[in-house]
């Protein structure tokens, strides 16, 4: 269809054209993926690995001696050529990845494919008479020390291959009558090699606290870890896919059914609250801001003052004190409103599927709106003012400008704003678990309340406060399962960004706004 | 000829489309407005009316649902907080508030935490925003997609592995607990380096140059030529990272794990809440919910402009 025949069609069909397209785009997006960008990333890998090894043996046939036994010793090269800094820091790297790989390292790696053979033993002391008990193997530890022991082997490969390449340069250099001090090597860490330090920190951090962490949960998704075998007393152990089985209620048993049904409803109602809370908290934030800002209305600071006063209260207290305020039984909400005859009963605010899903987007929006139109208001007074003077001129009506001028101009600036809330949305903890606590609990088609484990999901759980309760409120606690819900969340956020931020670009490629 | 004889002269009025001249249109104007501030009215009173209702609550001598505005005024709530030798009828029996519920441990602790880490979260946010912003190495763009996938898993997933790593390097009871804490937070800085890198892509390059001719190498340029000119987004950062643990409750509740000195005031007040599930807490936690929120809202009053201009260039740089 060409542009003039798009123009062409009328506002329905106009509408019903682009809801097509966009979901015949989605498989071809995929298939392009798969087919060149997946294929595309692989060759290049091989391409660069193929690089690195050539250049190894480059290496070693261009090396003398002392780059030679760089291969064993690292940092030899560069101590000899008087690089003394490095050399002496390469070479204690070595000793201590040595170190480590010998008393824990390699021990954890033979270990991980059982989590270890005996959690704890016990004897009878000779003397006392007890029975004493010893344990040797703690699954948690040997998993951890593995993942720091693979990480560290990858940092030791790439500092070994780098150290390889400094010597030969260094080598170079001698024959030509250069050499690099080791005040150069200092002094450039203030010029080009400046990233370093300013990334250094920050990269440990991410790391220790994030990536390790990460990298754990993403393996115990495959493991039976759960409060049932607390390390150190009982080792865990592999079990494949069956928490993914037990999601998606694969797994047998009489339960499984209902575990599936339950997470399906928390996955419908994570994507519902997403949606709702964020386009709710924009429309309305927007058209707040743009009532303050309409022209002819007076105290505009007065009223921004007062919405920013509300953001300023931390959230939770507003939402634990909503909470209390919309409870069924001693709410004054629900006393104000019989106080005025509005009600005959008390409302179940909070303990009412439908009712308590309305109440917590509504709450959402009371919380919500004041940061949007603080936000929103800052980009309406960008919008060039003589797109309006035109439209006046040609007869606008004030809706139709809305729809042309101020709805485009905000979507164009504040997309990929849009993408990054309904993100946090998807993972909104907080409003959820202080607010309804993701109550009112499951109940099943006759309307009994289900009585199999479920780790305590409420009609109203998003997926991020399951695994929340999942890992800390339960008495049985399941870090499997829990880290299944995890990577599916990832896949969920990953998909909607890869589809929105493609999608975006394409916007952008047509040309900028105006 | 005859023709241009019924033709009048042209005045600008005509020509010049202007509001003011139609009285029809000034009468619309006006009672648009009228309804817009009536509209703003009601809004603002939807928004205010609840803390209002929390700040009298919190002066309250007992809750009921039926009482908008206490009869009986008194301040003990505020003495229960802080006051270790007052005793007070709480859940119908004597008792030492803060000794069950040590709210002044837990705002010092909020405190602490807080203070620390917007000091170091800023620094090492701007750090890592500088150096993704100005500095060009090789792995620049692949660590900047690295972190976007990082940031999509859910952060509360590695949580627990991260509180058994504490607890490895006895970092998650007692004063150290806190410290624990502090690096949860201050670990994901370089996540949060988005808004800042968009601030420093606006600063013109020249200016880097114009000093490195100067003679100044990249450290000075980045502590003298660019943070002289961030104020707006180094506020900005300082205040995100201020109230970010301050209202945070995830990671606090996982860190203290159950151990009432190391809660925060959002982990202790919830406790409160749920555990005294009747009426008797609510006062309580209205005058607990006034003293945490005094000071974020001194703060807002103050650098309002620069959280204005952080939210607004955050949003439009995504």
């Amino acid at each position: 269809m060409t542009t003039i025949e798009y123009l062409s069609l009328p506002l329905h069909k106009r509408l019903f054209h682009k809801f097509i397209s966009f979901f015949a785009s989605i498989p071809m997006f995929f298939a392009k993926i798969f087919t060149k960008k997946i294929p595309q990333f692989f060759v290049g890998i091989y391409k660069k690995i193929a690089q690195v090894f050539f250049n190894i043996y480059l290496f070693f046939v261009d090396g003398d001696f002392k780059t030679k036994l760089s291969f064993v010793f690292m940092g030899f090269g560069l101590f000899t050529r008087k690089s003394f800094l490095r050399g002496i820091l390469y070479f204690l790297f070595q000793a201590a990845y040595i170190y480590f790989a010998v008393t824990i390292g390699i021990s954890s790696l033979m270990k991980i494919g059982t989590f270890g053979h005996i959690a704890q033993s016990s004897y009878v002391d000779p003397i006392v008479g007890i029975e004493i008990y010893t344990y040797q193997d703690d699954s948690f530890m040997l998993l951890l020390n593995t993942i720091i022991f693979a990480i560290l082997t990858c940092v030791y490969v790439f500092l070994w291959y780098n150290q390889l390449k400094d010597s030969v340069e260094l080598q170079n250099l001698h024959r030509i009558g250069k050499t690099i001090k080791d005040k150069e090597i200092v002094k450039s860490l203030v010029g080009k090699n400046y990233h370093y330090v300013m990334l250094s920190i920050p990269t440990l951090g991410l790391i220790i606290f994030t990536i390790i962490p990460l990298i754990f949960m993403i393996l115990v998704a495959f493991t039976n870890y759960s409060s049932q075998f607390q390390q150190p007393k009982e080792l865990f152990d592999w079990v494949g896919s069956y928490n993914f089985k037990k999601l998606f209620g694969l797994a047998g048993g009489a339960a499984s059914h209902e575990f599936a049904y339950v997470f399906g409803q928390i996955l419908i109602w994570t994507l519902t609250w997403a949606v709702f809370a964020t386009f709710t908290n924009y429309f309305l934030g927007m058209i707040v801001a743009m009532l303050i800002n309409k022209k002819g209305i007076r105290l505009k600071k007065l009223w921004r003052t007062i919405l920013i006063t509300t953001i300023a209260v931390p959230q939770f207290i507003s939402l634990l004190f909503m909470s209390r305020f919309l409870s069924t039984n001693d709410g004054a909400l629900n006393q104000i409103l019989l106080d005025l005859g509005i009600i005959t009963q008390n409302i179940k605010f909070l303990e009412d599927g439908i009712i308590t899903k309305i109440t917590v987007i509504v709450v959402n929006m009371w919380i919500g709106i004041p940061y949007t139109m603080l936000m929103c208001s800052g980009i309406l007074m960008n919008i060039p003012q003589d797109l309006y003077e035109s439209a006046r001129i040609d007869g606008a009506s004030p809706f139709k400008m809305y729809a042309k001028i101020t709805l485009p101009y905000m979507l164009f600036v504040t997309g990929p704003y849009l993408i990054s809330n309904f993100v946090g949305n998807i993972n909104n903890f907080n409003v959820i678990y202080l607010l309804s606590g993701g109550n009112p609990q499951f109940t099943n088609v006759k309307g009994q309340m289900i009585q199999s484990q479920l780790f305590g999901a409420g009609q109203t759980d998003l997926l991020i406060t399951w695994l929340y309760k999942m890992c800390m409120t339960q008495v049985e606690k399941d870090y499997g399962v829990a880290s299944v819900i995890g990577i599916f969340v990832f896949v969920v956020v990953a998909t909607f960004s890869l589809i929105t931020y493609s999608r975006s670009n394409a916007v952008k490629n047509e040309g900028d706004f105006q | 000829m005859k023709r241009f004889k019924y033709l009048k002269p042209i005045k600008s009025k005509d020509l010049f489309y202007n509001e003011k001249n139609s009285r029809g249109m000034r009468f619309k104007q006006k009672s648009t407005n009228v309804l817009v501030y009536i509209v703003l009215t009601i809004i603002s009173l939807i928004w205010v009316l609840p803390f209002v209702y929390l700040i009298l609550q919190s002066f309250a001598k007992s809750y009921s649902p039926q009482v908008l505005i206490p009869k009986e005024w008194t301040l003990d709530n505020y003495r229960a907080l802080f006051d270790t030798n007052f005793k007070m009828m709480f859940n119908n029996k004597e008792m030492v508030f803060a000794e069950v519920y040590p709210f002044g441990r837990w705002l010092l602790n909020t405190v602490l935490i807080a203070l620390v880490v917007s000091v170091l979260q800023t620094v090492l946010t701007l750090m890592s925003a500088y150096a993704f912003s100005r500095l060009n190495f090789g792995f620049r763009k692949k660590y900047m997609k690295l972190i976007l996938i990082i940031g999509m898993f859910p952060g509360f997933l590695g949580m627990i592995i991260t509180f058994y790593i504490l607890k490895q390097v006895n970092l998650s009871t007692g004063v150290p607990g806190l410290f624990g804490l502090v690096l949860v937070y201050i670990s994901g800085s370089v996540m949060n380096y988005y808004v800042s890198k968009g601030f420093f892509d606006t600063i013109s390059k020249s200016l880097d140059e114009a000093a490195m001719i100067d003679g100044a190498n990249k450290n000075t340029i980045f502590w003298r030529v660019i943070m002289p000119l961030s104020k707006p987004i180094i506020v900005y950062t300082i205040l995100l990272a201020f109230t970010a643990p301050w209202g945070d409750y995830m990671f606090a509740s996982v860190i203290a794990a159950g151990d009432s000195s190391l809660f925060n005031v959002a982990v202790g007040l919830q406790q409160l809440l749920t555990k005294e599930s009747g009426v008797s807490g609510f006062p309580i936690f209205c005058a607990a919910g006034v003293i945490v929120s005094i000071p974020i809202m001194t703060l807002f009053f103050f650098l309002q402009g620069y959280y204005v201009e952080g939210v607004t260039g955050g949003a439009v740089k995504g």
